[in-house]
């Protein structure tokens, strides 16, 4: 078993988080992993990405060859495009639906989306507002992981886990809304 | 033993803690940052007492670690790669003095510049101070070569390089740590009450020392265990892969790992045997190295007369830049995988200032103040403020290395240039802008510098800056005119009088000095939160 993922977004919108609860889930399933993220300049309202290696064998490389990632997972529909060099054929790509404006040149949505839409494999989920549903307008981010864990080889349950893991020091408020937002993002995509 | 995830960073960190370390010292820089922030959020740290504060600049910290190995107990210094620039006299020097309890120096290299203003190798420093160097190639292994290091540190009296890449900084992996920590050293002094006087008469001794020293130390099993060679099958090509490398390698001929003998190089120095053994059972030779080709250089030689050597000279790998997976399988002639391309429409996405950042608020003051003076006259330097390079702003016109606007500024103003300013941070200030502020008023320099505080070392996630609360204080006793230091808060509301004040200071023909004030809003937001949970 191999899953390679890359996960995109814009600095501070929580794909660490996204890659820290999957990390939980792998370590409870004493799966191999590797994960590599952005740290510094980057993080000040820039393009922000991280691979994640997960595997049921020791994992070589910290970087996912071109080519060979399974699933992107974006919390911001132009970046999921920025990493195509690495999708796979088969690969997944799930993102939310909405955008992080922050340059005067940020594309109209309707091609972003056009351009994700021509991917075989994509789901588009407008986590933003699947969040507010479930409690909370910062737990987007775990939207997407919720939609995306159809492709992650690791059992649902573990995922849960984690973000109990994750959020357990904020209180037990925030890791309800979080699993709400993981369930309600899951429920999403029907495959 | 017990399995946790952690960044490389975090890894060096915990063996550190784990190996009976008494003192870290660092000024944040990535990727080095979160080695000294481990250690600060470590309760190991806490309950063992380990001295874990941020110094004032690279040096001091490389200082005080040697201080704190000059009483017998076991330290670390962590830096990005630049930062070693800025340590390397201690650094050089303590080769030569050695050590009495174990020194572990960390340089954390940033291949393709993703954070710093070049990419320098840091193994070339190694070299040049005869000191070993460790270069991991996984997490695991950097836990475990902090151990070798200060048993080697300590076997030889030597300072050792550990030698990380940005990529390594930051990925985390899984690693499994010692069940039995070392205890920390107790308080021993050398036993030579001259060792660490460095007179020409000791220093000729002890270089010469350090000379037989350093070739004797490579057949050291603590550094041999970490370079290995595994035949393969074919005779055409030999690879030589050191550190993070030989996980691109690993991930492109896994599988068929028996087809071609690899050396790994991890730790230097090594015994010449070791470059032999391949080149002898090889035609060509392909070198991958992180950073720059110290190894392939020495192969290749001024006369390039041996078998034919493969890497970044030649071309076969890019000459800079990071290496990956896709460089390596080119560079063996295999077809690399590719996705897509990036549809046009993308566009790129700069790091920019955060909503609510006064170093914002300060350059729209600034670009209307200095209209009228006209443009290239704003020296900058190392931090978020660096930003101000770019549009909108196209406010600055250098960053070079931590305090380099001051003196820059200094030296235009020599050379005539009227207003001259610089624009720094106030943690590059305490770090390096201080004894360049002495030579602008010991010589009455016409400049102007604005201290941007922020009151944290923003870049680097917001760590502890020196002096918040204290530069006005700083700049008096420096001999700043009382009449010329000048206390602004940059914010839209004030802006028609920031530019009035600004321009003033401009005007002015001697040293002034403009001290911004604003906490960064990153820092505000995380100390609110805090505040709020402590309540």
């Amino acid at each position: 078993m191999k899953n390679d993922i890359i996960l995109s977004g814009v600095g501070g919108q929580g794909i660490l988080s996204i890659a820290a609860a999957i990390g939980f889930a792998a370590v409870a399933n004493n799966l191999f992993l590797k994960q590599s993220e952005v740290h510094g300049m980057s993080q000040r309202g820039g393009d922000v990405q991280s691979h994640f290696r997960l595997s049921d064998k020791p994992v070589a490389s910290d970087l996912i060859p071109l080519g060979k990632a399974d699933l992107i997972i974006s919390v911001e529909p132009m970046e999921s495009l920025r990493y195509l060099p690495w999708l796979s054929k088969q690969g997944w790509l799930v993102t939310n639906s909405v955008p992080f404006i922050n340059i005067n040149d940020y594309p109209p949505l309707e091609e972003i989306l056009d351009e994700i839409r021509k991917i075989k494999n994509n789901i588009i989920i407008d986590a933003d507002s699947v969040a507010k549903e479930a409690g909370s307008s910062r737990a987007g981010n775990i939207v997407v992981l919720g939609a995306a864990s159809h492709f992650i080889e690791i059992p649902f349950q573990s995922l849960e886990n984690a973000i109990r893991t994750l959020f357990g020091r904020k209180g037990e408020e925030i890791v309800e809304v979080n699993l709400k937002a993981l369930r309600a993002g899951r429920d999403f995509v029907k495959l | 033993m017990s399995k946790i995830l952690l960044l490389g960073d975090e890894a060096i960190a915990q063996a550190a803690i784990d190996a009976g370390l008494s003192g870290m010292y660092a000024y944040p820089g990535t990727p080095s940052t979160e080695i000294m922030e481990f250690i600060q959020s470590s309760k190991t740290a806490v309950e063992k007492s380990i001295h874990r504060e941020w110094s004032s600049n690279e040096k001091t910290a490389m200082e005080a670690a040697l201080g704190m190995s000059y009483a017998g107990k076991r330290a670390m210094v962590a830096m990005k790669h630049v930062g070693l620039n800025v340590a390397a006299d201690g650094f050089i020097n303590s080769a030569l003095t050695g050590v009495n309890g174990g020194l572990i120096v960390v340089s954390a290299d940033d291949p393709s510049m993703h954070s710093s203003q070049n990419e320098q190798d840091s193994r070339f420093y190694g070299k040049f101070a005869f000191v070993p160097c460790f270069e991991p190639s996984n997490q695991q292994e950097a836990y475990d070569m902090v151990f070798d290091a200060f048993e080697l540190s300590e076997k030889y009296k030597t300072p050792v390089l550990l030698r990380i890449t940005t990529r390594l900084a930051h990925s985390r992996a899984s690693v499994e740590t010692v069940k039995h920590p070392v205890p920390q050293k107790k308080l021993r002094l050398p036993s030579d009450p001259v060792q660490f006087v460095l007179l020409p008469a000791i220093a000729r001794k002890k270089f010469r020392a350090l000379l037989t020293s350093y070739d004797t130390i490579r057949y050291d099993v603590r550094l041999e265990k970490y370079n290995s060679f595994r035949d393969g099958k074919k005779r055409d090509l030999g690879i030589i892969a050191c550190g993070i490398t030989y996980n691109y390698l690993m991930e492109n001929i896994s599988g068929n790992e028996g087809d071609y003998p690899v050396l790994k190089i991890s730790a230097y120095p090594f015994p010449d045997d070791l470059i032999k053994g391949i080149a002898e059972r090889c035609k060509e030779l392909l070198v991958l190295e992180e950073g720059f080709p110290l190894i392939e250089e020495v192969l290749k030689g001024y006369l390039d007369t041996g078998i034919r050597i493969l890497g970044r000279l030649d071309g076969t790998v890019p000459r800079d830049g990071e290496m990956n997976p896709a460089i390596v399988a080119k560079a063996l002639g295999m077809s690399a995988s590719y996705g897509k391309k990036v549809p046009d429409l993308v566009m790129m996405r700069p790091p920019s200032f955060c909503k609510g950042c006064g170093h914002a608020d300060m350059y729209n003051a600034l670009i209307e103040a200095v209209k009228p003076f006209g443009p290239g006259r704003v020296f900058s330097d190392i931090g978020c403020y660096t930003l101000g390079a770019l549009p909108p702003y196209n406010a600055i016109n250098s960053c070079v290395d931590m305090g380099a606007s001051v003196t820059m500024a200094v030296g235009a103003a020599d050379a005539g240039l009227f207003p001259s300013i610089a624009v720094l941070g106030d943690s590059t200030f305490t770090h390096s802008g201080i004894t360049g502020l002495l030579d602008a008023v010991n010589k009455n320099s016409s400049i102007t510098i604005i201290i941007s505080d922020n009151s944290t070392t923003g870049m680097t996630g917001g760590q502890k800056s020196q002096a918040t609360g204290r530069l006005e204080q700083i700049c008096t006793g420096l001999g700043v005119s009382q009449d010329h230091i000048k206390m602004i808060v940059p914010l839209r509301k004030n802006h028609e009088e920031n530019i009035r004040i600004m321009k003033d200071e401009f005007e002015y023909r001697g040293v002034s000095v403009i001290i911004a004030s604003r906490e960064c809003i990153q820092t505000a937001i995380r100390r609110k939160k805090e505040e709020a949970s402590n309540e």
